[in-house]
């Protein structure tokens, strides 16, 4: 739910200025400071520490020292941090186009007059809502490499030598990835049939009188009118893909070896578990700024798309 | 905004049939069998980890795995949903999941929507910069801070205790922003009709704003209850005594330790997933109301 942010509504009007302003101070206050209070002690400190302890040398026992950017020094000589790296960019990489595809595909069959159709799309979003913990469970036996599902499947099908999955450094990432979009996608979908709602019919009733078939009114009516709602679950994968932990910790724990291992998790590691507060700072940092650039220049591209 | 109830549809029945190219019951009847036959495939693909699951949590641990696969087992084993309360204590688990559920559920909302009500009906100098402090967090992913914030609570003592998984997530920024939505569509001069009978402000949101956005409530109210249900990381980080575990992280240790015994797991799975499916189907329409106001709007 990172994104709300992404289009700010305009400030409210507010009731009329006839009263004193201290009085309205006091009034405004006292709604929002029980919020927060709470608010600003347990999300805004420590967002603005962890920008200050990325530059500082701080372990459980000593004292913070500033130490500039000698965490990032240190990063950069990390193998643990390049690794990290790497497949935080291929879980984004494979995530997001296929949740992207996978979500407008649900969107689009299930945008039907049908009977029961409600049934339906009810299935396709209850992945999203169940635990994580439930949904790698499930999935870690699916994969099993000798008598899961999958690999029967698979062998059904006439493939000789499955993969191992969550066994196997080559593919345990790609079973993770496949888990996520598969949870992911009935959220997405909601988005993109809100989407769909918005698209007058009349587009589609003209376009096939001028005898365009299905695929031409898809290409020229429905991807162009849906592109703000893509934009949106653009952003918002992005962000969801780069910050993905708890699907990590709990599917395969960083490993085999350490090949799903991703930034957050390693923020984790080295902050709570090792208890090097300013260094795993500095990896949040790095991880906070890719999720920053990325938003901005997909904010970017929007803008220049809908300038030309 | 949309639901999954209300969502009108592309093409309506009359369209379709008037419509050049081929047409006639006949065809109408085969493209309405193609499209179920699309959506129930669809479907197969969601659901089967949960058929598969469920079928699971009925079998002996020797026949999960089992080639070929038996969707039904032979003996359904129901004493699986028995057994396991003796083998973890299951029970203790979901109590502590929904005490900090409801807990926080209640703290967001309430303090949630009684700051919204300041941000959004009540002018003040310093409001607007305020509710920027509030939306810049929102962009910042929690994996960022997550490790200042375990610095203030293990300084604090109060990790280990409930105290820190409800004080960090009962004030989110989340629910202010949300509600501070829902009631800027509140016109203000309904406000401004109750302040002439009589009424403060505190009277205003009592009795004026909060009937009027019960809905927004209760998708709130649902979405923060699920989420924290199904909370992992929190509890992960700060839970280590047995006995003030929530029921994701007793199932996961269960996993960890009998990792052999699936039918056991799928049994706990298919318990720990049950109240939130209940949930979601009664309160299904808030649910997607909330993603998509809070998503959508604004």
């Amino acid at each position: 739910m990172a994104s709300v942010t992404t289009r700010p509504a305009p400030i409210a009007p507010g009731a009329p200025r006839r009263r004193r302003p201290w009085r309205n101070i006091l009034i405004g206050t006292s709604f929002i400071l029980p919020n927060f209070l709470g608010f600003a002690l347990f999300t805004l400190v420590p967002v603005v520490a962890a920008f200050a302890l990325a530059f500082m040398d701080w372990d459980s026992y000593g004292t913070p020292e500033w130490v500039g950017l000698e965490n990032f020094q240190r990063l950069w000589d990390d193998e643990s941090f390049h690794v990290a790296l790497r497949n935080t960019f291929y879980y984004a990489g494979g995530h997001i186009p296929l949740t992207l595809v996978a979500s407008l595909g649900l969107a689009l069959a299930l945008n039907q007059k049908l009977r029961g159709v409600n049934f339906f799309r009810t299935a396709a979003f209850f992945p999203y809502i169940t635990s994580l913990v439930a949904v790698a469970v499930v999935w870690n036996m699916l994969f099993n490499p000798t008598a899961g599902p999958v690999n029967l499947l698979l062998e059904a099908v006439g493939v000789d030598d499955p993969p191992r999955w969550v066994s196997s450094t080559g593919w345990a990432m790609p079973a993770v990835i496949i888990t996520s979009v598969w949870r992911d996608m009935g959220y997405y979908m909601v988005l993109y049939l809100a989407g769909l709602q918005t698209i007058p019919k009349e587009y589609y009733e003209a376009a096939k009188v001028d005898g365009a078939n299905a695929w031409q009114r898809f290409w020229g009516i429905t991807l162009p009118s849906l592109r703000p709602t893509t934009f949106f679950v653009l952003v918002m994968l992005t962000i969801q893909s780069f910050k993905v932990l708890d699907l990590i910790v709990v599917m395969t724990g960083g490993g085999p070896g350490r090949s799903t291992l991703v930034l957050a998790q390693l923020v984790y590691r080295e902050g709570i578990v090792e208890g090097q507060f300013g260094y795993s700072s500095a990896i949040a940092l790095v991880l906070f700024l890719i999720v920053f650039g990325v938003t901005v220049t997909q904010f970017r591209l929007n803008e220049r798309r809908n300038a030309s | 905004m949309t639901t999954l109830r209300e969502a009108p549809p592309v093409t309506k029945g009359p369209s379709r049939h008037a419509r050049p190219g081929p047409s006639g019951p006949g065809y109408a009847r085969l493209r309405r069998v193609l499209a179920y036959a699309g959506l129930a495939a669809v479907t197969a693909l969601t659901l089967v980890p949960f058929g598969w699951m469920l079928s699971a949590a009925l079998k002996r641990d020797t026949e999960v795995l089992a080639i070929p696969i038996q969707w039904i087992p032979d003996e359904l084993r129901w004493s699986n949903f028995t057994e396991i309360w003796d083998r973890i204590p299951l029970a203790a688990y979901l109590g502590n999941s929904l005490f900090l559920s409801v807990t926080i559920t209640i703290l967001q909302v309430l303090t949630g929507s009684f700051a919204a009500y300041g941000f959004a009906k009540v002018r003040f100098p310093g409001r607007d910069a305020l509710f920027l402090g509030y939306i810049a967090t929102i962009a910042v992913p929690w994996q960022a801070y997550m490790v200042p914030q375990y610095i203030m609570m293990q300084r604090a003592e109060l990790t280990d205790t409930y105290w820190s998984i409800i004080l960090l997530q009962a004030f989110g920024a989340f629910g202010v922003f949300m509600m501070r939505q829902y009631y800027l569509s509140i016109p203000d001069e309904l406000c401004e009709a109750a302040r002439i009978d009589g009424l403060n402000d505190y009277g205003i949101y009592r009795r004026i704003v909060l009937p009027l956005s019960k809905p927004a409530l209760a998708s709130l109210a649902l979405l923060t209850f699920v989420n924290t249900w199904n909370d992992y990381m929190g509890p992960f980080i700060y839970l280590t005594s047995n006995e003030l575990w929530t029921v994701q992280l007793g199932l996961r240790s269960f996993v960890g330790q009998y990792e052999a015994e699936y039918a056991m797991i799928m049994t706990g799975a298919v318990l720990s997933v049950l109240p939130i499916m209940v949930i979601f189907l009664f309160g299904q329409r808030y649910f997607i109301q909330g993603i998509a106001t809070s998503g959508l709007k604004g």
